[in-house]
């Protein structure tokens, strides 16, 4: 079936970690944007979920760092976390091998990806599905691209990865969505934290939201690194969902800088029915 | 300097059962399996956060090591603050901070 649903949102630790020092106000009207997310995902028919994510060193590390990889296994489990300092308990998710080496198999006629049958969620993950399937009753699909140990795929590769992902998930018969998560411009995990430049954010937000490719590769690491910190390698994530959604644009649902949070909050949506992939031609 | 095996340590210490285990027995013992330097193993079993971040640890597993030992958000905040102060600007890595605090 073709794609039915596509999005993109953050992921922040402190989006469920430090909830209670948020604005309870400005807090609920995000989380309430990641429920108009989830419901408009599972009205979608949505039967299993690609997360397109960034993780931050729950599998991955500079002694085997692969530039993508895709979940191939039975179950996952999260968060590695402490649960208390996450504000999420242990769980374990349903995966879809049998679906994802399908995808895996398509994807590698045009890609090179990993992928990987044990798979720890870190809140780059687990944060996310806290939201988007609150029972964790759906089957996932996690997807790695390493936005932390440069040096890191190019832009226009994660453009390509989205348009692979698309076409290997056009091709299967389940109702998948992909949803990217990841943050914008911020400075996490350093004495920056809450650092935030939301005009920065919104210029990114327009090009993604346009699904301008060109103006979307065209961002250097280290005018990234300069303008939008570390943390603003993650675009990538957006990037490839972008790539998946070839050819339509989106809505922004929610966008809000919140400083304790450490992130511009984001949830975005882009329009699968316009981009008519080849392989559902 | 060893960034790679200091960073190690902590990547295992965070997502492995097994590793805390021999953390909270021996860890001593634990960190004969690194390659490390004095200062490295000094700054870890201290602990010394502020200088682990001038070291040059990637702050997402900084944060976790952090957490581990006992510092509250703010106080992690602080204590990489404390660290330049200390031990003078980040050595390696992409966590360095900016020098604006134009932000809430």
């Amino acid at each position: 079936m073709p794609l039915v649903f596509a999005g993109a949102c953050s992921h922040a630790p402190g989006i469920t970690g430090r909830a209670e020092r948020a604005d309870p106000k400005v807090r609920d009207e995000f989380y309430a944007a990641f429920e108009r997310m989830r419901v408009a995902m599972m009205d979608a028919g949505t039967e299993t979920l690609v997360v397109v994510g960034a993780e931050h060193f729950a599998n991955f590390f500079m002694n085997n760092m692969p530039a993508y990889c895709v979940g191939m296994a039975d179950y996952y489990e999260g968060p590695i976390e402490d649960p208390e300092w996450l504000g999420i308990q242990p769980v374990r998710v349903p995966g879809n091998p049998d679906l994802s080496r399908r995808v895996i198999k398509s994807m590698l006629n045009e890609i090179d990806v990993a992928y990987a049958e044990e798979w720890k969620f870190d809140h780059g993950i687990i944060v996310p599905l806290n939201f988007l399937t609150p029972d964790y009753d759906l089957d996932i699909i996690p997807v790695n691209i390493n936005c932390q140990g440069p040096p890191l795929t190019p832009l226009h590769r994660a453009y390509e990865f989205g348009r692979a992902l698309r076409r290997a998930c056009d091709a299967q018969p389940e109702n998948i969505a992909v949803v990217g998560t990841g943050g914008i411009s911020h400075w996490p995990a350093t004495p920056d934290s809450g650092k935030i430049d939301e005009a920065w954010d919104r210029e990114f937000l327009e090009k993604f939201l346009a699904n301008r490719r060109e103006d979307l590769v065209a961002y250097t690491d280290e005018d990234t690194l300069r303008d939008a910190g570390q943390g603003g390698f993650e675009i990538r994530t957006f990037v490839a969902v972008a790539g998946a959604t070839e050819g339509s644009g989106g809505e922004l649902w929610y966008y809000e800088p919140i400083p304790i949070f450490a992130v511009g909050c984001t949830v975005a949506v882009m329009d699968v029915k316009q981009a008519v992939s080849e392989a559902a031609e | 300097m060893s960034l790679y095996y200091l960073q190690k340590v902590m990547f295992e210490l965070n997502r492995d059962a097994h590793v805390r285990a021999r953390y909270d027995a021996d860890f001593d013992e634990l960190l004969r399996d690194y390659d490390l330097t004095g200062e490295e193993v000094r700054a870890l079993t201290e602990p010394d956060i502020g200088l682990l971040y001038v070291l040059g640890v990637n702050g997402q597993i900084l944060m976790h090591y952090a957490a581990l030992a006992g510092l509250e958000w703010e106080e992690y905040k602080q204590a990489m603050r404390d660290g330049i102060e200390e031990h003078g600007q980040v050595r390696a890595g992409l966590y360095a901070m900016t020098g604006d605090t134009n932000y809430a």
